[in-house]
């Protein structure tokens, strides 16, 4: 299916039936996953998809419609239905397209797309194998096991809108992932591990992969609470993406124009500690976030949010830039059913100078963590708990494992005590950051 | 609106071009290298979400969606292919491909299909919400936008949205059975912004169920929901810090029912009983919680959000006791999982729409009633939290460990409710938190139908409910060590 000629037949229909402006994502592609368990086969899944999401004005009134339903009549009664919604909803004077000049001219080719010979069943299946496999074989206590999946999924993005933009891109992921689940005093514990890339070549051996989901699960046998008290908090990289991710959702555009952010109006305030850089970089080739241009069609960028501790950007589609009367920064996220949003493309908090281990040594006596869960942040005020399961260190050396605590603190006092960054970031993931120390938190336990 | 399964079947069968035969050959095809079992879901799904902010409905979507998934089960492997093109060609490339999960190569036989409908409808509706005029939908968020505003004026920005669900679901299998089900769900969620000086807060409310648009205009909904979540807004502008450390905490009626579905909810779910990963595992029969707690699974309670006629597996929906007065005496089932451990279904195998597979998942979970009054619980606690309004929670099924986070709470001095404290999240062990019980209210109730449920990437709605109960040494994770 031409894609491409879809979308322009699908904006044409819209304008004949009276549609000032509109804009439309397609997305059509496959996917497969197989996983192994106890060393045999347990799922295999293979899915076909397509959806496209569009988005008609009346003025300045809009509708988002999606589906999935490509034959000419069902379009056709789409585009009427989107149209009729649109006219319900209330004229809103900041809405639109983006100006037709700040539309993306040259789309770069951001190498997306694994073009080597494609796997087959057996030889994904006989990766997963050899990630449980190595799981197994590191550790005697790893005696179970959730299974270890590999995932592949192959994808075309088109995007057009009514000022003539139609652009298109291919992506492709895979990804490799076991849970092993660990045995000793009767204390039964379970972590994992996984490696995530566009293209093949880059994802993790299968057995590191196993090795280091098994090393991940047996440190945590035997886990204790600890007293409650304040102490240091060294949060392992995945960790600290984490905190990265609460930043993200506070200097993104809905946020601050519904003032539902704690770092409302702290644009040129120092809200981290100094030498805190953290950067949104969308055209780094072949990174699982990166994207030629952004769901308005606007060219993506690199966009420094953090320098040097000071709060220098947002992150903004059209419409919350309109609202606050600032540019878009070419962060526009497009779903199907939803209006364009301001996300991240690949977000991450720059390296220091200082090896992990340092930091560990760093501590006489606060916990390293290592899985945070729940959803104790409120994203207006900052204030800050989680549920934590981690490493106690004690005089610079682990001592032993935690659970069953809580941290708490408020985001912009922690990210102003940030004492410490490691120099071991790795973008695993599309928001990644190295080791981080906190000076200062409170820890719930016993 | 309400169809028999004779009825779903030919609607989807029409709509395609299919006939019953073809399916059966499509099921036939599934089982041919000696699978247990196979089946085909069909669905198709009308969503529709309407919101307000800053006075003004700006917000309108509708998503349409349908597509077929056809699944092969053999010993405890699953094989899985779906796609959103629904045709006999595609139905038939699925099968061949769901069914290379089976190796050898005797052929299953297939039954004649037939219905094995319950005979009962929990949701009949008049009308269902997807069908109610737009124009009530946005009068309503208007008067939402109105009412919030007029509580107090501290009240700086409302944010209101209606989001509609129509499900209809179709599912036939090699043992013969084919169930359908005709699934409405509406959901009305007010969140207010609340500014002082440079003090802002957020408060939430909201509510639903598998009911008719007028529900939020019965015993005005709308106006409880709308100014609650404009008291918790301008509550949270005068809130303390949150205590840090072990405390007896009593745990409000309703929401706070989130405590059952994390602590023992999920541990109880047959696929980490059968793995042997959960921290229930292997512990049927055995005491797991006071002798005050009884806790069940209900599928059955009618218009609720957690509720269905049939699970998408087509199994009818049960009430499963899964601790009674304090021993643990059930897991929760789908047909693999049940099968695997020589149990029966439980109605309870749930998916989040064809594009994936179908696990045991919760409906609605809650604890019975117990002897003491909410009033004689608060007054027993000499230093406490009693927690009223819940966020999220998770748990970690291996370990056992689970979180849930406070929005609303308050301190308990001599046995007094006190000054309002942030939110914080609470933390327990799932296999120990149920016998630190000690005292349970005769207040039982449901949640107001806004929960949802997500287990491996799937989300599905959910409901939960509790008593005011006592709950002694939870780690609370305050700030104020």
């Amino acid at each position: 299916m031409d894609l491409t000629a879809l979308a322009s037949d699908v904006l044409d229909q819209a304008r004949q039936q009276g549609a000032t402006a509109g804009d439309l994502v397609i997305a059509s592609g496959e996917s497969f996953s197989a996983g192994i368990r106890l060393g045999k086969v347990e799922k295999i899944q293979n899915s076909q998809e397509k959806r496209m999401g569009l988005r008609l004005f009346a003025g300045q009134s809009s509708a988002i419609t999606s589906t999935a339903n490509f034959t000419h009549a069902a379009l056709q009664a789409f585009v009427t239905e989107t149209l009729a919604l649109a006219k319900a909803t209330a004229a809103d004077p900041f809405s639109g397209l983006p100006d037709q000049s700040d539309l993306v001219q040259d789309v770069p080719d951001l190498d997306l797309s694994d073009t080597t010979t494609p796997l087959t069943v057996e030889e994904k299946l006989a990766r997963a194998q050899e990630a449980e496999e190595a799981a197994f074989a590191s550790d005697s206590r790893i005696t179970n096991s959730e299974g270890a999946e590999f995932a592949n999924a192959s994808r075309e993005m088109v995007y057009a809108n009514s000022l003539g933009f139609c652009g298109s891109y291919h992506t492709t992921s895979f990804s490799l992932s076991v849970v092993p689940v660990a045995f000793q005093d009767g204390g039964m514990q379970r972590d994992y591990w996984y490696s995530s890339q566009r293209k093949l070549k880059d994802l993790e051996a299968a057995k590191a992969v196993g090795q280091k989901a098994a090393e991940r699960t047996v440190r945590r046998l035997g886990a204790k609470q600890v007293q409650t008290q304040e102490a240091p908090v060294v949060f392992e990289p995945e960790m600290a993406a984490s905190l990265l991710r609460h930043l993200a959702g506070a200097i993104s555009g809905s946020a601050l124009y519904r003032k539902t952010s704690f770092l409302l109006d702290k644009i040129g305030q120092k809200i981290a500690a100094d030498g805190i850089f953290v950067e949104d970089h969308a055209r780094i080739p072949s990174a699982l976030g990166s994207k030629p241009f952004d769901g308005e069609g606007l060219p993506t960028r690199q966009n420094i949010v953090v320098e040097d501790g000071v709060l220098t950007s947002y992150l903004l589609d059209t419409y919350s830039a309109r609202k606050l009367g600032l540019q878009s920064t070419g962060n526009a996220s497009r779903s199907f059913a939803d209006t364009p949003a301001a996300s991240t493309t690949n977000f991450f908090l720059r390296p220091g100078a200082t090896p992990p281990e340092d930091i560990i040594r760093s501590v006489r006596s606060g916990l390293y963590v290592t899985e945070l869960s729940g959803f104790g942040v409120n994203p207006v005020t900052g204030d800050y708990s989680r549920g934590a399961v981690g490493l106690w260190i004690e005089g610079g050396e682990i001592a032993y494992p935690v659970e069953e605590i809580t941290i708490a603190g408020n985001l912009l006092d922690m990210f102003r005590n940030i004492e410490v960054i490691g120099n071991d970031l790795e973008r695993r993931g599309t928001i990644s950051a190295p080791t981080v120390k906190i000076a200062r938190m409170t820890i719930a336990g016993i | 609106m309400k169809n028999s399964p004779a009825d779903s079947q030919s609607q989807f069968l029409d709509q395609y071009d299919l006939t019953a035969r073809q399916l059966e050959q499509v099921l036939e095809a599934a089982v041919e290298r000696r699978a247990d079992y196979a089946d085909i879901y069909f669905e198709s799904r009308t969503a529709e979400a309407l919101s307000l902010e800053e006075g003004i409905v700006k917000k309108a979507s509708r998503s349409v969606s349908q597509g077929a998934g056809v699944r092969v089960l053999a010993g405890d492997k699953t094989g899985y292919a779906h796609s959103d093109d629904i045709t006999l060609e595609t139905l038939q490339v699925a099968a061949r491909t769901a069914r290379a999960i089976a190796q050898e190569t005797t052929q299953t036989q297939v039954v004649p299909l037939q219905s094995t409908q319950p005979h009962r409808d929990l949701y009949p509706l008049a009308t269902p919400p997807i069908a109610a005029p737009l124009q009530d939908k946005i009068q309503l968020l208007q008067q939402i936008d109105e009412e919030a505003r007029a509580y107090d004026p501290r009240i700086t920005n409302v944010l209101a949205s209606i989001v509609i669900e129509q499900k209809n679901v179709l599912i036939l299998s090699s043992d013969g059975s084919v169930a359908a089900d005709t699934r409405p769900l509406l959901r009305l969620q007010v969140t207010c912004i609340a500014e002082d000086g440079t003090t802002r807060q957020q408060g939430s409310y909201g509510g639903g169920g598998r009911v008719e648009f007028g529900f939020v205009y019965d015993d005005a909904r709308w106006k409880t929901f709308t100014k609650e979540a404009a008291r918790q807004a301008i509550l949270g502008l005068e809130a303390v810090d949150a205590p840090a450390g072990s405390l007896s905490v009593v745990l409000g009626s309703g929401w706070p029912g989130i405590l059952l579905h994390e602590a023992i909810g999920h541990g109880l779910e047959g696929d980490f009983n059968r793995k042997k990963v959960s921290a229930f595992s292997e512990r049927l029969g055995q005491r797991v919680a006071s002798a005050l707690c009884t806790v069940v699974d209900d599928g059955t309670l009618p218009n609720r959000r957690g509720s269905l006629n049939c699970d998408d597996e087509g199994t009818p929906t049960g009430r499963t006791v899964l601790i009674e007065n304090g021993t643990l005496t059930g897991y929760l089932q789908d047909r693999l999982n049940a099968k695997l451990m020589h149990m029966q279904p439980t109605g309870n195998g749930r998916r989040e729409s064809f594009a994936h597979m179908p696990m045991p998942r919760m409906t609605n979970t809650f604890m019975l009633p117990g002897e003491s009054t909410p009033e004689d619980i608060i007054r027993s606690v000499p230093n406490g939290l009693y927690a009223v309004s819940f966020g999220g929670g998770q748990v970690d099924i291996t370990s056992g460990k689970f979180v849930f986070s406070a929005s609303e709470a308050y301190l308990i001095e001599d046995g007094k409710v006190t000054r309002p404290v942030k939110g914080a999240t609470l933390i327990g062990n799932g296999p120990d938190v149920l016998t630190r019980i000690s005292m349970v209210g005769n207040d039982l109730k449901l949640d107001e139908g806004i929960g949802t449920c997500g287990k491996e990437g799937q989300s599905v709605p959910v409901g939960v409910g509790l008593p005011t109960i006592r709950v002694d040494g939870l780690t609370v994770g305050g700030t104020q060590a």
